[in-house]
């Protein structure tokens, strides 16, 4: 494609669909107040798709959904079948399936977030499902986590450690996890939010703007960028 | 000829690749077709207390061998043979007799679709649960999913545009098979093989069963698949023999309608099992009524 495409909604998309960004992490660590903080800061600029994977069914959609931050219809939940890390990167076709029905439903879209039922260190989003991926700790779990490593901190495209707020409360040194984190993730950004305090997720919501334009746009240089060398 | 399907190996077979390592892919729990979110009505039977450990997990696995096993190893036959039959000879009309007696325009004699919707409906008429239905829809659309990629083919790509919510996962299953090289006895064993591996996988998950005593019992029951997968095959004949036995369904009614064109290829499945499992069925129903369920059916 020669022409220019300077407006964002009717450009020809080098992709042809929307970016599809994971989103996962242990449970209770903030994924879902994420995905909600997300809505709030994109929805009014951005066309999107939310899909969750829950443990229980729907609980994390109807939070969503109740939660009033998108239309409720733009809204899919997936189940798992106790194993919610085997739907996120073993065998994602319900997932797929999820996406690929919100863009015939809604699309184009611009953005499809997939949101992983809670699990362990060691899940990731398959490339197949996710183009990029943001994992979620939060500090209650101990400020030695990023350190423990693990494939969701140490590929995922960004780190949140969130709730920083209760730092304080639970001992957690910040310095020490930003140190850790750095040390293991080769140059990926990491962020720090309280999601209870700033519940747009500013800086979240702005990494998250960036890619989205630079996938539309440019989609040469965002793999060259954020995806570890390894992957190609 | 149509008979001799179970035994498969005869001089025919010779000259085209086994489909055994296609057959080994395709039955592994692991082929990312979404099959892992499916107990297959065991996580309901769980939860009202009818398996509790692994006597009554044989007891159950064996009773839906026999009947939703068995059903669902003869459409996966069916769909195989149709898949390979419309695969050799595309413009030739299948499963529509002489004397139809459906409109004219219904699809023409050309449409390829025409087969593939008529044997979904025989599956949607062997499965009374609504939730059932929708649970054996959603893994057949899943699997067409990925079995066009892994195995692409023309009967895959027809299968999908003739039934576009998603064909019943036993009609996707046989595509697939016949477009990764199965014949339609191996389509059956994979079909037979998925009807009672689903639910013992969860069994252990939810119970935390050995996982060991959990495979023996499948193991147990391989004369058991054996037998399903032959009988399977052995339904996908011409006509019912007159032995007075029930056979109701659509299927029957098609062949009776049909009268003699019955024993032309064109009369569809007379002979297709029918078996019901009125707990099965209970049980799926059940399932969605649970607000904490972990898996999907």
């Amino acid at each position: 494609m020669g022409a220019q495409h300077d407006d964002l909604h009717d450009a020809a998309d080098p992709h042809g669909r929307a970016l599809r960004l994971g989103i996962g992490g242990p449970v209770g660590s903030g994924k879902t107040a994420l995905v909600a903080a997300l809505c709030r800061s994109l929805g009014p600029s951005m066309r999107l798709g939310v899909v969750t994977n829950d443990i229980y069914t729907t609980e994390d959609a109807e939070f969503l959904r109740r939660a009033g931050v998108l239309d409720p219809e733009r809204i899919l939940a997936v189940q798992t079948g106790c194993c919610p890390h085997t739907a996120i990167r073993d065998d994602i076709a319900a997932n797929l399936d999820a996406v690929e029905t919100l863009e015939e439903r809604f699309g184009p879209l611009d953005l499809v977030i997939v949101e992983s039922g809670g699990d362990n260190l060691t899940a990731t989003f398959s490339r197949g499902l996710a183009d990029r991926q943001i994992f979620v700790l939060d500090v209650s779990g101990g400020d030695k986590v990023p350190r423990k490593g693990g494939p969701g901190v140490t590929t995922a495209d960004l780190l949140v450690v969130n709730k920083t707020d209760l730092a304080p409360l639970v001992g957690a040194d910040l310095t020490v996890m930003s140190r850790d984190a750095a040390a293991v993730r080769d140059g990926r950004p990491v962020l720090f939010t309280s999601l209870r305090e700033d519940r747009s997720a500013h800086s979240v919501a702005e990494w998250v703007t960036s890619l989205v334009n630079t996938w539309k746009h440019a989609n040469d240089h965002v793999h060259e960028h954020t995806t570890p060398t390894t992957a190609a | 000829m149509r008979q001799d399907i179970g035994e498969g190996r005869g001089a025919g077979m010779r000259d085209r690749p086994s489909g055994d390592a296609a057959l080994l892919l395709l039955a592994d729990s692991r082929l990312p077709a979404g099959g892992h979110a499916h107990s297959g009505g065991a996580e309901e039977a769980v939860r009202l207390g009818t398996i509790t450990g692994p006597e009554d997990l044989a007891r159950f696995l064996r009773g839906r061998l026999a009947t939703a096993g068995l059903v669902t190893a003869a459409l996966a036959a069916a769909a195989c043979e149709l898949a390979a039959a419309t695969a050799d000879h595309p413009a030739e009309p299948y499963g529509q007799a002489d004397g139809d007696g459906n409109t004219p325009d219904a699809g023409t004699d050309a449409d390829p679709a025409r087969p593939w919707r008529r044997l979904d409906a025989e599956a949607d008429a062997r499965t009374a649960s609504p939730a059932q239905r929708e649970a054996s829809r959603v893994q057949g659309r899943l699997l067409i999913r990925t079995a066009r990629r892994i195995w692409p083919s023309a009967v895959l790509d027809t299968l999908a545009k003739a039934v576009p919510e998603g064909a019943h996962h036993p009609i996707a299953l046989g595509a697939a098979a016949a477009s990764a090289g199965c014949d339609p006895y191996q389509a059956a064993m994979a079909a037979a093989y998925n009807s009672v591996t689903g639910p013992a996988t969860a069994a252990v998950r939810l119970l935390g069963l050995d996982p060991v005593t959990v495979h023996r019992l499948l193991a147990d029951l391989a004369p058991a698949l054996n037998d399903a997968a032959h009988a399977a095959c052995a339904s996908l004949i011409d006509d019912v023999v007159p032995d007075g036995a029930p056979q109701n369904g659509p299927a029957h009614n098609a062949a009776t309608q049909n009268g003699a064109a019955a024993k032309t290829r064109g009369s569809g499945w007379p002979a297709l099992p029918g078996h019901t499992a009125p707990a099965l069925d209970l049980l799926a129903e059940g399932h969605l009524n649970n607000p904490m369920k972990l898996f999907v059916s």
